[in-house]
């Protein structure tokens, strides 16, 4: 063993990590780890809270997708009180899951990984951000930052505030939307949907240029996890947990996600904060499994509405029927961008997002719930016990980000071994180390506004811990 | 009636016999910031927000009649510095943590933080375990928020006569109760009027399924009921 070389933090990513390259004596990667250097606590502070405040409470988890764990949160608590919620509350609750894949996807592709893929890993690091974009293609940065402020409106129009909302309830939501909001949405959606065409298009013409990227940013074969609706399609928000092995055989297809644990275990590594859930009956490695855009497109049958469809055939002609590069996770995700302004479309003139019919009410029923929603990076859960009277006893939160945190490790390692050859390691692969994680967009629980050009310290450290080499990036 | 008078920030006003300085400033259209105090139950000069300076003394206006020759300011630098320090020594006792509390945005603790300047805690948070009692059907107690203002005692006590809460244990290990100590829904003398939730004026006691920001004191039902009870409304 000669050197490691230690990436941190990472950029352009919702968190705090660092990467650890170890090299051997002639330069060759012999290992490397993601690490996720941050700690919440989330788990253990919630407990003895009200089962009520946990929704609003959890959303504080992350200023990117605090509706995620709203859904996750409230859907648990549903299951506790054990009630069906009005049919407007789903409605609208689906609503505003809709906008939060808009705007975080958005974030991703535009404003985090925008920068690496439309002016090249290769770019000047100091204008590789979101600015240089705007500098670069100022349509492209414009499109992108009225995009994810579309899905903003949505949230703010729902929940009375962009971030961190306490509208998602145990038994509903808290309130409708207005003919105001509705009629707002309605007008912005022509917009935001030449907006997800546009991206795609920028994509597809990417895909040839990033080959080489696209055949070593972790493309492995994994198993894949998500929600599908019951009759195949899409699904973001209910329906059956499914588990699928790398070529595309189910595993798991469950109605309903309190029995997770039977087939998901975790793992604590040392070197993270950050859990590793893989599949039970396969164990480490053989359980690895990923969640998010590929996940899903990968165990639906179809999106569901026009456009996606045609865009889901066009992808599969591309990548085959089952993709397994998470490069392909900034083309799945505008897919998903378009599919979900098209639900947007759909739902927008329903009656039932002005009801006032909201909120089921009832008392604790049930000592344990579990709640799944698809979160913007994959499936969430949200696993609570409570006493008698609704007081928080334990709390297991699976995010999607822990979710492909083995797979995430993966890629780190296969970009390495691909790119590092030598002694010095130029910027431009140090930047594709990060891009690898970028693609999976995590969120680490999660600091919100972070985009931009942070500082980056890359240090060869020989066996005896001293530094043979350090690069600095202010 | 006897009228006396008295110099408040300079100028000259008149108060009624009996009146408090708090009451005096305020028909004469002085605010004086306040947090214990409730009208219509008696004061208790608890949170010593009402700090007046009295010829040039500290006193609690909240409970200082007002009387001949008394030269008072409302609202000097040291008055001012000592209120914001109360206030963030509220906020070190025990876990107020506004972003996620049932009361935020209407809570009276974090208004006063707010008007006050208070931008931060000087003081360490002594952070401590405190419990959450959810056992009564409609209403939820939570130690963490509360300011021992004791509003709730005296309303349960003077206004609903049912004296179901009162104060345990001693300085910063003080907590206000139900009976002798068992859960609120176990009272036997609770009748569930919601009188101390109307009152409370953090998030320490609130309705029981609240979410965040989601708790409003009925203040103006308690007003009518104080009102009401006061002017004998409902004697036959």
């Amino acid at each position: 063993m000669g050197r490691r070389i230690v990436i941190d933090p990472v950029t352009r990513i919702e968190g705090h990590a660092k990467i650890s390259i170890f090299l051997n004596d002639d330069h060759s990667v012999a290992d490397a780890r993601f690490h996720v250097a941050e700690f919440r606590g989330f788990e253990r502070f919630c407990e003895g809270r009200p089962l009520w405040e946990m929704p609003g409470l959890t959303a504080r988890i992350c200023g990117i997708c605090p509706v995620s764990h709203l859904m996750a949160s409230a859907k648990a608590g549903d299951a506790i009180l054990a009630v069906k919620i009005p049919p407007a509350a789903e409605t609208l609750r689906r609503l505003m899951n809709l906008g939060q894949i808009v705007q975080s996807h958005a974030l991703s592709f535009f404003h985090l990984s925008g920068p690496d893929l439309l002016l090249g890993f290769d770019a000047d690091p100091a204008g590789r951000n979101v600015f240089g974009l705007a500098r670069a293609n100022r349509e492209a940065a414009l499109r992108g930052i009225r995009l994810r402020q579309f899905g903003q409106e949505i949230i703010e129009r729902l929940g009375g505030r962009k971030i961190h909302p306490s509208w998602c309830v145990p038994g509903g939501v808290r309130a409708a939307l207005t003919v105001e909001g509705r009629d707002r949405i309605k007008a912005r959606l022509p917009e935001a949907e030449e907006a997800a065409r546009y991206a795609l298009g920028l994509m597809k013409g990417l895909l040839d240029r990033f080959a080489d990227e696209a055949s070593c940013f972790g493309n492995f074969p994994t198993l894949y996890c998500g929600l599908v609706a019951p009759d195949g399609s899409w699904e973001h928000y209910d329906g059956r947990l499914r588990l699928s092995d790398a070529q595309g055989n189910i595993l798991v297809d469950s109605p309903g996600a309190d029995v997770y644990r039977e087939f998901i275990a975790e793992v604590i590594q040392p070197d993270s904060y950050l859990k590793s859930p893989y599949y039970r009956p396969l164990g480490i490695p053989g359980g690895m499994y990923r969640v998010g855009p590929i996940a899903r497109l990968n165990l639906c049958d179809r999106m569901g509405t026009p456009l996606a469809d045609a865009e889901l055939t066009e992808y599969r002609q591309r990548g085959g029927r089952i993709v397994s590069s998470s490069f392909w996770y900034h083309y799945a995700r505008l897919i998903e961008i378009l599919a979900s302004i098209e639900r947007i479309g759909r739902l927008i003139d329903d009656p039932d997002l002005r009801s006032d019919r909201l909120r089921a009410e009832a008392g604790i029923n049930a000592t344990e719930g579990v709640g799944v929603s698809e979160a913007p990076r994959g499936t969430l859960f949200h696993h609570y016990q409570v006493d008698r009277d609704g007081l928080i006893r334990s709390v297991n939160l699976i995010i999607a980000t822990g979710q492909n945190n083995l797979a995430m490790n993966a890629t780190v390692l296969q970009i390495a071994r691909r790119y590092i050859t030598g002694p010095t390691i130029p910027e431009g692969v140090l930047n594709r180390l990060e891009a690898g994680i970028r693609a999976f967009d995590p969120c680490l629980s999660c600091s919100t506004h972070a985009l931009g050009q942070m500082p980056m310290v890359v240090r060869l450290v020989g066996p005896d811990g001293d530094v043979l080499h350090e690069e600095r990036r202010d | 009636m006897a009228v006396t008078t008295l110099r408040l920030n300079g100028a000259m006003i008149s108060a009624r016999e009996g009146q408090t300085i708090l009451e005096a400033a305020r028909e004469a259209g002085t605010r004086i910031p306040t947090l214990c105090h409730l009208d219509g139950v008696s004061p208790v000069g608890a949170c010593r927000l009402c700090l007046v300076e009295v010829n040039g003394r500290l006193m609690p206006s909240c409970v200082t009649k007002a009387a001949e020759e008394m030269d008072v300011r409302t609202d000097t630098e040291q008055l001012r510095e000592y209120r914001k320090m109360i206030v963030e020594l509220l906020f070190a006792e025990r876990n107020h943590v506004c972003s996620v509390c049932v009361a935020d945005g209407h809570c009276e603790l974090q208004n006063l933080a707010e008007e006050l300047g208070v931008d931060h805690i000087r003081f360490d948070y002594l952070a401590p375990e405190c419990g959450v009692d959810l056992s009564h059907d409609r209403y939820g107690q939570d130690d963490n928020r509360c300011i021992l203002c004791t509003r709730c005692v005296r309303v349960c006590d003077e206004v609903e006569g049912a004296h179901t809460w009162d104060v345990a244990g001693r300085g910063a290990r003080s907590r206000v109760i139900t009976d002798l100590d068992r859960p609120w829904g176990e009272s036997s003398t609770c009748t569930s009027c919601g009188k101390c939730v109307m009152a409370c004026p953090t998030g320490a006691l609130f309705h029981r399924g609240a979410s965040v920001a989601e708790n409003v004191h009925d203040r103006a039902m308690l007003r009518f009921l104080i009102t009401a009870r006061e002017e004998k409304r409902w004697t036959v």
